[in-house]
């Protein structure tokens, strides 16, 4: 059989890829209708959020940092609970990483705070001693893109059903309702106001003038889905 | 005609021998420089703060691995198929206008493909996915550049002279099948830019940016059964595709067994795709999926000593041509590195070894005694045979290429023998606890301890770095100021002369 193969090649081309793409029906297709449903207590990114999501995959940030806890005691002592699935259904994509250069990042809203990541990201080794991280100043004068934000938002409320505008249950019994603006302006106002709370806990006045005059530096966004990751 | 050896043409192969050059400089380049980033920090601003954005470590990464895998490593393995593909199949291009001009698009296209990814990566227009960072503009281009390629095999084979496809030809299809069905799944995303608002404005944001189809899970799923198998198809298969020609051109020798070769043929295709759950290990993935992960991985040591064992059998009783020839020692080597990286794999693959090893720099060790101790000396070894006989003159210097090796080698060393220890350390760190089963040291304490093992690294990484310049030179070197032999060298190998 194999002596036949070789002198004909497009049934020989059809068999490997028989072989190989058999694999990937058994293991890939049969998750996809399960592991997508959030769990309660995950409300989709809001619009500065989601912006904040976009510079900290511009910048790579998942090259250095996980975002996934594994079920370990070590794991769970040093970042909080393990991960579950559903916490990542509104994840497009998903940033678990693959090194940790740097810490995982998954839970790290509970336990640092916007006037850290102000000082951390001017000047990590300030506020931890050692640290080999490099300094992320022109996060502070770069403007946000809540443009494309907001396109990404109309996209996954249209083709992947995400709660846009919408009541979900949250842990304690309550309900959050996170906002999608109708137009791009709206989309801009409700980012600043958002960008307004993060900057009233920061102490760079560049970036308080900034936000005063209207415009959003990517730090601001960057923190505010930084806070959010519980 | 008839009575008179085919002349085989070699403009497309030269081309790509040229990028894959330039490309893995580059790659190399910035890989080292990344390095050194971990082990000086101060590094990031190289080019001063107001540059910091272009050169700090986490936006060069992505173009550190890219450059060498579509970069160098592609370019290697287009290279070879435009020289393989020929001879194996007893055809030439020159024969068919339509593939010689397929051909030529190919490159060109592949080359702007690349520098559309450099000034994307540089600006920091990614998708995040690793080693599928590019955007849909980008992803479209390559899957046009892809197509190309595939029809120049099918192509070829289609006006062949030898009815049977040799083993090499076997591993490129494999490699075009392969890469063709994860890149088009794992980089399935929609376009943001032609969504509509409620208040009816479209065209919103930046043009090229676009959502993945899958989320969280699945997406990780997807991205890690795409990332494990573009090294099966990238690092792995083609490079078996090239040492099944050289190695048996360069040496004189038979393959050692055709039999073994079905075997690991058949064999690593069924097997490769099921492992990519190893990536995935402890994560929010189903646990059947992640022990099917782990056991096929284990199962892979098969396949791929299947290939390296035939390889290093084929130098039966010819084991002279190892310490006389720095050519076949980049083979030997090579497969000996390969059947390491494949058994350090599956060991990294089992659950209870992986809950250390995972996230840690033991994975980029292992990675890079595959590339650099694999990948990298193949495709080296590939351009110095190609060289002589495309460019019809000898290597220009037999004691520069052995210094190389020799280097190159302490390089890849240096840099898996640091990592190993960088990895495990930082690995039993993470999960030490004190006598009160608190956690023994904090994050930091974890970093700083590495740095003499990230330095070693540095060192490691710039003797590799330095050996590929030396590769450079000595392909320049041929290629411009040896005299030019009367027609192909037909058999000697370059070394015997």
């Amino acid at each position: 059989m194999f002596h036949w193969l070789e002198k004909h090649p497009f049934f020989f081309a059809v068999g490997v890829f028989v072989v190989i793409a058999f694999a990937g029906l058994i293991e890939i297709l049969p998750n996809f209708a399960q592991a997508s449903r959030p769990v309660i207590g995950t409300a989709p990114y809001s619009t500065l959020e989601l912006a904040g999501r976009h510079v900290y995959i511009k910048n790579s940030c998942n090259a250095c940092h996980s975002q996934l806890v594994r079920p370990f005691k070590s794991e769970t002592d040093r970042y909080g609970h393990y991960s579950l699935s559903g916490e990542y259904a509104y994840d497009r994509p998903f940033l678990w990483g693959s090194k940790r250069t740097g810490p995982d990042l998954m839970r790290v809203g509970n336990y640092r705070t916007t006037d850290w990541h102000e000082n951390h990201m001017k000047n990590p080794a300030s506020v931890v001693p050692g640290s080999i991280m490099p300094a992320y100043k022109w996060l502070f004068t770069n403007s946000a893109d809540v443009d494309t934000v907001y396109a990404e938002q109309l996209t996954v409320a249209k083709h992947f059903a995400v709660p846009y505008n919408q009541e979900v249950p949250m842990k304690d019994g309550s309900v959050k309702n996170v906002k999608m603006a109708n137009s791009v302006a709206e989309a801009r106002s409700l980012a600043l106001e958002e960008a307004k709370v993060v900057a009233a806990d920061m102490k760079d006045q560049d970036v308080k003038d900034a936000v005063a005059r209207g415009e959003i530096p990517e730090i601001v966004a960057l923190i505010a889905y930084m806070n959010s990751l519980k | 005609m008839e009575n008179r050896p085919l002349e085989y043409d070699y403009t497309i192969a030269k081309m790509f021998m040229l990028t894959t050059i330039a490309f893995g400089i580059v790659g190399m380049l910035i890989g080292v420089i990344l390095a050194f980033q971990l082990a000086f920090p101060g590094l990031n601003l190289m080019l001063g703060d107001g540059l910091a954005e272009y050169t700090n470590f986490s936006r060069l990464r992505p173009l550190h691995t890219d450059a060498v895998i579509f970069g160098f490593t592609l370019s290697g393995v287009f290279a070879t198929w435009y020289y393989v593909g020929q001879r194996v199949l007893k055809v030439s291009m020159a024969e068919s206008k339509l593939l010689m001009t397929l051909g030529k698009l190919h490159f060109w296209l592949y080359l702007a493909v690349v520098v559309a990814v450099i000034v994307s990566l540089f600006a920091g227009v990614t998708t995040s996915k690793e080693y599928a960072e590019f955007e849909w503009p980008i992803d479209i281009a390559v899957v046009v550049v892809w197509v190309l390629f595939g029809m120049g095999i099918f192509g070829l084979i289609g006006i062949r002279r030898e009815k049977s496809l040799y083993i090499s030809v076997w591993y490129y299809i494999a490699t075009f099948l392969g890469i063709a069905m994860l890149y088009l799944f794992n980089n399935m995303e929609i376009p943001t830019f032609f969504a509509t608002s409620p208040s009816g404005e479209s065209g919103i944001g930046a043009w090229y940016h676009s959502v993945s189809m899958y989320a969280g899970t699945n997406d990780a799923l997807v991205q890690w059964w795409y990332g494990h198998n573009a090294v099966a198809f990238g690092f792995t298969v083609p490079i078996v595709a090239m040492i099944y020609y050289f190695l048996p051109k360069e040496s004189g020798q038979a393959i050692y067994s055709y039999k073994l070769s079905l075997l690991s043929f058949w064999g690593l295709m069924f097997v490769y795709l099921w492992a990519g759950g190893h990536h995935l290990l402890y994560s929010t993935v189903p646990d059947w999926m992640q022990t099917m992960g782990s056991i096929f991985s284990v199962i892979l040591i098969l396949p791929s000593w299947g290939s390296a064992i035939n390889m290093l059998l084929t130098m039966k009783g010819e084991w002279q041509q190892v310490a006389a020839s720095p050519l076949i020692k980049f083979m030997v080597l090579g497969s000996t590195f390969y059947m390491f990286s494949t058994l350090e794999g599956p060991i990294q693959a089992i659950k209870s070894v992986n809950a250390i090893a995972h996230f840690t720099d033991w994975i980029v060790g292992h990675v890079h005694d595959g590339v650099l101790g694999w990948v990298g000396f193949m495709i080296m070894a590939a351009l110095y045979h190609m060289a002589p006989r495309v460019f019809k003159r000898e290597i220009y210097s037999k004691s520069l290429m052995a210094a190389q090796f020799w280097i190159q080698t302490l390089g890849v060393v240096l840099y898996f023998t640091s990592m190993w220890i960088a990895g495990i350390t930082q690995g039993m760190m993470w999960r030490a606890h004190d006598e009160f089963g608190n956690l023994a040291y904090s994050f930091i304490d974890t970093v700083t301890v590495l740095h003499p093992y990230y330095a070693i690294r540095g060192v490691g990484g710039l003797l590799y770095l330095v050996g590929f310049l030396m590769f450079a030179y000595n392909i320049y070197k041929t290629m411009s100021s040896r005299p030019v032999e009367e027609r192909e060298l037909q058999n000697a190998s370059p070394m015997g002369a």
